[in-house]
């Protein structure tokens, strides 16, 4: 159990023994003269003014066209809802403001009216978030072992290519790029070395880094990004495509053939 | 001594061992080397201050936030495409530091180390088709973690920056394969290497001065080999690890990774 500083258990006490006599006095005063009683509204913070605002305000609302007249009457009008709350002795629950509780007399004072919104602004929406240790660690850890024992295996049964030693004066047939370069060799096919081996992948690397500068669309709801999405699926199917014909229909002299007739031409 | 017989020897040996661990954790080595909050620490209890501390006090506080959005630890959303392209540059870097003891990137040797290291080195065939196909799945799995960025549009303000970065890892990794790609100097690698530095020299301008400086000559040589050797295992890998710090600490400081669709 923690332990209440001295001058806390001291200032409770006061406060207790403070709000034990003053209803007391409270409960006494109000029957003792009637006339005390506009007194008494002024003891409770909230100015008469304010008060009287406010019924202006509600004898607005609830008259509609009536309001200049309702606003005349304001003064008396304050002055009689005063009045019965008084006379209602200690009660709190009567319709007007609460009056006689608490220490002071009263509940809360008022400090200001202000509008909403205009003290403190909550932008940051709390967030559903979830601690990386163990929620993120734990599923790396399995991507990872996955991935290890995936290589692990693949490589125990099958061996990288090693054929015999480089010759110059032995040219394969077909020769053939690393996989992932023949797409452009695939290019080099139907265009000018020059336009398939530069122009066109350097404008596909180009493009690539300017997506993000010249799609404007905020959203990244699907739905929302069909022509993005169409033209990356095209941008993408154009490779794949190109690579999956380079690699396995070119054949000898990099001429078109069918794998499942002459044969692989594809080394990995 | 009759009290010592009767008590199982089983829960001796637990005994002793609880009290060797109490022992080993307790001291000023095993205190030194794990922070407070790590889980080898005695006493660790999962709790979420612990949870934070694990993350906090250890050098993975580099990688990752405390904690992330809901969404983003679902394998579904991610596939965990970069980071497996991550840990495919690991496992490269590891098999490709054991290949490198016992290879000479000389036009005399290269291809005899490679032949030695699969015949005669213990688990040498093995760690070489490890680094081969890793090269290929990691070239594979770069691929598709774009193709999973740009799906989810994730490369939207304010990651703009952090897909162009992308963008230049992914051209690093080919690179990284490309060269990677001649050193065993076997036919495969000479001619598929002949093929693609062909295209370099039809660049405009300056092209056939780059074919010259990337090949240190005319053609093809020895010369060549020692250059894509250093280009394979320091030039590139080290431009590479500059740009995936800055890629993953762009990841966070964007606001960690893109939100659900």
């Amino acid at each position: 159990m923690t332990e209440v500083p001295e001058h806390l258990l001291k200032r409770a006490k006061a406060a207790r023994d403070k709000a034990a006599t003053q209803p007391e006095e409270a409960a006494s005063d109000a029957p003792a003269d009637e006339a005390a009683a506009p007194a008494a509204a002024g003891d409770s913070r909230i100015p008469a003014h304010l008060l009287e605002r406010s019924k202006s305000a509600k004898a607005r609302k609830a008259g509609g066209g009536d309001a200049d007249a309702a606003a005349d009457s304001g003064g008396g009008g304050t002055a009689t809802a005063v009045a019965t709350a008084s006379t209602g002795g200690a009660v709190v629950t009567a319709g007007g403001p609460p009056l006689a509780a608490g220490p002071g007399g009263h509940t809360q004072r008022l400090l200001t009216v202000v509008k909403a919104g205009s003290i403190q602004d909550v932008k940051a929406k709390p967030q559903d978030k979830v601690h990386v240790w163990p929620h993120l660690i734990v599923a790396e850890f399995v991507a990872a072992l996955a991935c290890t024992s995936f290589l692990l295996f693949f490589s125990w049964f099958v061996n990288a290519p090693l054929l015999e030693l480089a010759d110059f004066n032995k040219t394969p047939n077909p020769s053939k790029a690393p996989w992932y370069f023949l797409g452009l060799q695939e290019l080099l096919v139907y265009f000018h070395p020059m336009v398939a081996g530069v122009t066109i992948p350097g404008m596909g690397i180009f493009l690539l880094i300017l997506a993000p500068y010249m799609d404007k669309n905020p959203s990244n709801k699907p739905e929302d990004r069909k022509f993005a999405i169409s033209l990356m699926t095209l941008f993408l199917m154009f490779w794949a495509v190109l690579v999956i014909i380079g690699s396995f229909f070119r054949g000898p002299g990099f001429n078109f053939t069918l794998p499942w007739i002459d044969g692989l031409f594809f080394e990995l | 001594m009759a009290k010592t017989m009767q008590g199982s020897p089983k829960t001796k040996i637990q005994d002793k061992v609880s009290q060797l661990t109490d022992q080993v954790q307790g001291s000023q080595a095993w205190n030194s080397i794990f922070r407070p909050g790590s889980i080898f620490r005695k006493g660790y209890s999962d709790s979420p201050r612990n949870r934070s501390y694990v993350i906090m006090n250890s050098v993975l506080y580099h990688l990752h936030p405390v904690k992330v959005k809901r969404h983003a630890v679902k394998v579904s959303y991610t596939l965990c495409l970069g980071g497996l392209s991550f840990f495919l540059f690991i496992v490269l870097t590891v098999t490709g530091i054991f290949l490198m003891f016992f290879y000479r990137p000389t036009a005399a040797q290269a291809w005899d180390d490679i032949y030695t290291l699969q015949t005669s080195v213990t688990f040498g065939l093995l760690v070489r088709n490890m680094h081969r196909w890793g090269a290929h799945l990691m070239v594979l799995s770069v691929f598709l973690h774009m193709a999973r960025v740009f799906y989810h549009g994730a490369y939207k303000a304010p990651r703009e920056f952090n897909w162009v970065i992308g963008v230049v890892l992914l051209t690093l990794t080919l690179l990284l394969s490309f060269t990677g790609y001649l050193l065993p100097w076997d036919q495969l690698a000479l001619w598929a290497v002949t093929v693609g530095t062909n295209m370099i020299g039809y660049t405009p301008v300056f092209g056939s001065q780059v074919r010259f400086v990337l090949l240190g000559g005319a053609e093809i040589g020895t010369d060549t080999l020692l250059r894509w050797y250093v280009l394979h295992v320091l030039f590139f890998p080290f431009i590479t690890v500059i740009f995936m710090a800055i890629h993953f600490w762009r990841v966070r400081k964007d606001g960690g990774i893109s939100g659900p669709l």
